[in-house]
């Protein structure tokens, strides 16, 4: 370890930090806003189901790398650009929160849906106050993974060199040095158990109602 | 009102669960339909709100035909109460109550102050408040699914199974307490139920469904006792039909009542002795309210609560010829014990009494409508 250089550099990794907080948190943000109504039409249709969890599953087994790449061709960007970052982990974040989405829309009692819809409560009403309230359990579960696997994945874009922490472990690689490894490692882990804290956190909030075990 | 004329019903697999049913549920009163399980209930009912749409036949509320109409709307005029009461887990009591009048477009102040007020009503403490539906019991939770249904001031209710998930103590207070509220708010009620006997205890009138979804008769619950139209309701009303009648007969004014000899508990072996030269004599508390029965020639000692012989149910004088008769066969005496509406000692009657009583009754041919138990 060589703190001097952890001091000299502390601007840069910072910098390097806030990119890929952003990288990470972004894409979660945006594929839960597109997750939510895809997720919806997939619980209501058992026949669309199928079609849009076998299609969203499928975008998970591309490799991220090659996403990384592949991108700018198709979107006309620049390799360096962040959107390709943004745009591969929101397609990620969207394939697997649809099928969260769902499972958490299935997860609300049968009879609290037909209580709503024979009290009058209109289709959208109801998703929007009872069943997605209802639903934030099972949700947060899934935000939870999409939030710190994006924080690992993120690091890989290192390898086209967009700014993040993963940059630290190619210049670490490069120059035979363990300190800037070390400490992309250590800020990674630190960034994804902060972030779903909050993820945790958030998901207390949004559910004082559940039944908590009480800690004696 | 709520008419159905000419309802049918068949799922898209081709299940007739409802065929031609025709029939009013008058404004005001309570109609149990009732039938065996899969007979078609359920279906009859969701048909009103429209959670199931008839596949012929027209159902119309105060003369108004529910056919096109806004559904969301429709639903809010009637009040839905669910066997598993549907309560939404994520909101408090008092929330889920004033979900109701919210989506009438109460203030959220406004809605919280009715479902404090209904709240009270079905008898759920203010501190329930607060909790959330997991916090409840089944019985309490069932309260909660009751008020939440009136917290709109519905004209129409609906009830499919409302007190059948819960145990029957709870189940049969939950009944009395009902009635008790239906006899002040009068609304129009169709409840379902496959139980005959809380079918005869709730309802208004009675309408025994068979398999198919066909109505086999639509009666009081006292014409369903005494004059079944068919073999297939005279079965599903069940045995001991003339004795479950009785239930509908009040205690007769004429009926003979012998006072009854009685010591206060604690009296001692002399004075029990004293008392009577019966093999059995009651015994009371301070207010005359009858305790039990014990036999003075065993008496050892003062009256104490461990020698009551408890198995003599107690009749109220203004209750029904069933209550009076239960009383004199269950006394280990064979005399049954009457009561004021206090609840304090009139006398006793021999079933022979009562019996005599029946016939009576029976010869001047009046009967009078009591509530069943
Ligand atoms: N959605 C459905 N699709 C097909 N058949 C149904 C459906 N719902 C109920 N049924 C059938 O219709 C009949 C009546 O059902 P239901 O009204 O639920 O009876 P009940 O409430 O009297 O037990 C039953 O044979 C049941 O299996
Ligand atoms: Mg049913």
């Amino acid at each position: 370890m060589n703190l001097d250089w952890i001091v000299r550099e502390s601007d840069s990794i910072l910098v390097l930090l806030v990119w890929h907080l952003g990288l990470s948190v972004v894409p979660v943000v945006i594929g839960l806003a597109m997750a939510l109504p895809l997720g919806w039409v997939a619980h209501r249709s058992g026949a669309f189901k199928s079609v849009v969890l076998g299609t969203t599953g499928l975008l998970y087994t591309v490799p991220s790398l090659a996403l990384f790449v592949m991108l700018p061709s198709i979107l006309g960007t620049r390799i360096l650009d962040p959107l390709n970052v943004v745009v591969a982990l929101t397609v990620y974040t969207v394939a697997l929160l649809v099928r969260t989405v769902s499972d958490g829309l299935d997860s609300v009692p049968v009879e609290t849906v037909q209580a709503a819809q024979a009290m009058g409560y209109r289709t959208l009403q109801r998703l929007v106050s009872v069943e997605l309230p209802v639903a934030v359990p099972v949700i947060a579960a899934g935000l939870r993974v999409a939030v710190v696997s994006n924080v690992s994945v993120v690091s890989i874009a290192a390898l086209i060199g967009t700014q993040q922490l993963g940059l630290l472990f190619t210049q670490g690689a490069q120059l035979r040095f363990l300190t800037p490894i070390i400490v992309g490692i250590v800020l990674c882990l630190v960034l994804a158990v902060v972030l779903d804290g909050l993820v945790v956190l958030l998901a207390r909030r949004l559910t004082p109602w559940t039944p908590r075990a009480v800690h004696a | 009102m709520i008419t159905f004329e000419h309802v049918s019903k068949v799922y898209p697999d081709g299940t007739h669960a409802v065929h031609d049913l025709t029939f009013d549920a008058p404004t005001g009163k309570l109609t149990v339909l009732v039938g065996p399980s899969g007979c078609g209930k359920t279906t009859s009912l969701r048909m009103v709100n429209r959670l199931i749409r008839p596949t012929s036949g027209d159902i119309l509320l105060d003369g108004e035909s529910t056919n096109g109409m806004d559904e969301a709307l429709l639903r809010r005029r009637i009040g839905y109460v669910i066997q598993h009461a549907g309560l939404f887990p994520h909101r408090t009591v008092l929330d889920n109550v004033a979900a109701t009048p919210r989506l009438s477009g109460a203030s959220k102040r406004q809605a919280r102050l009715i479902a404090g007020e209904l709240l009270e009503r079905v008898g759920l403490p203010a501190t329930f408040a607060s909790r959330y539906p997991w916090q409840l019991s089944g019985g309490q939770q069932q309260r909660v699914g009751v008020a939440r249904a009136l917290a709109s001031d519905p004209d129409f209710m609906l009830m499919d199974e409302p007190f059948s998930a819960v145990d029957p103590v709870v189940r049969s207070q939950l009944q009395d307490e009902f009635l008790r509220l239906q006899r002040e708010i009068g609304k129009t009620i169709i409840m379902v139920t496959h139980d005959i006997d809380e079918a005869l205890k709730l309802g208004d009138q009675v309408a025994v469904l068979r398999t198919g979804g066909k109505l086999a008769q639509l009666a009081t619950p006292e014409e369903l006792l005494t004059a079944p139209a068919d073999a297939f309701v005279a079965d599903f009303v069940g045995r001991d039909r003339g004795y479950r009648s009785l239930g509908f007969v009040a205690a007769a004014p004429g009926l003979v009542v012998r006072s009854e000899p009685s010591v206060p508990i604690g009296s001692s072996v002399e004075d029990a002795r004293a008392a009577t030269d019966d093999d059995w004599l009651l015994v009371v508390d301070e207010r005359a309210h009858p305790l039990g029965w014990v036999e003075p020639r065993t008496l050892r000692a003062p009256i104490s609560f461990s020698d009551l012989n408890l198995s003599g149910t107690v009749a109220h004088r203004t209750g029904t010829m069933r209550h009076v008769l239960d009383a004199s066969l269950s006394a280990p005496s064979r005399r049954g014990v009457l009561v004021d509406e206090d609840g304090a000692l009139v006398g006793s009657v021999t079933a022979a009494e009562v019996v005599g009583s029946l016939a009576e009754i029976h010869a001047a041919g009046v009967t009078t409508g009591g509530t069943a138990s």
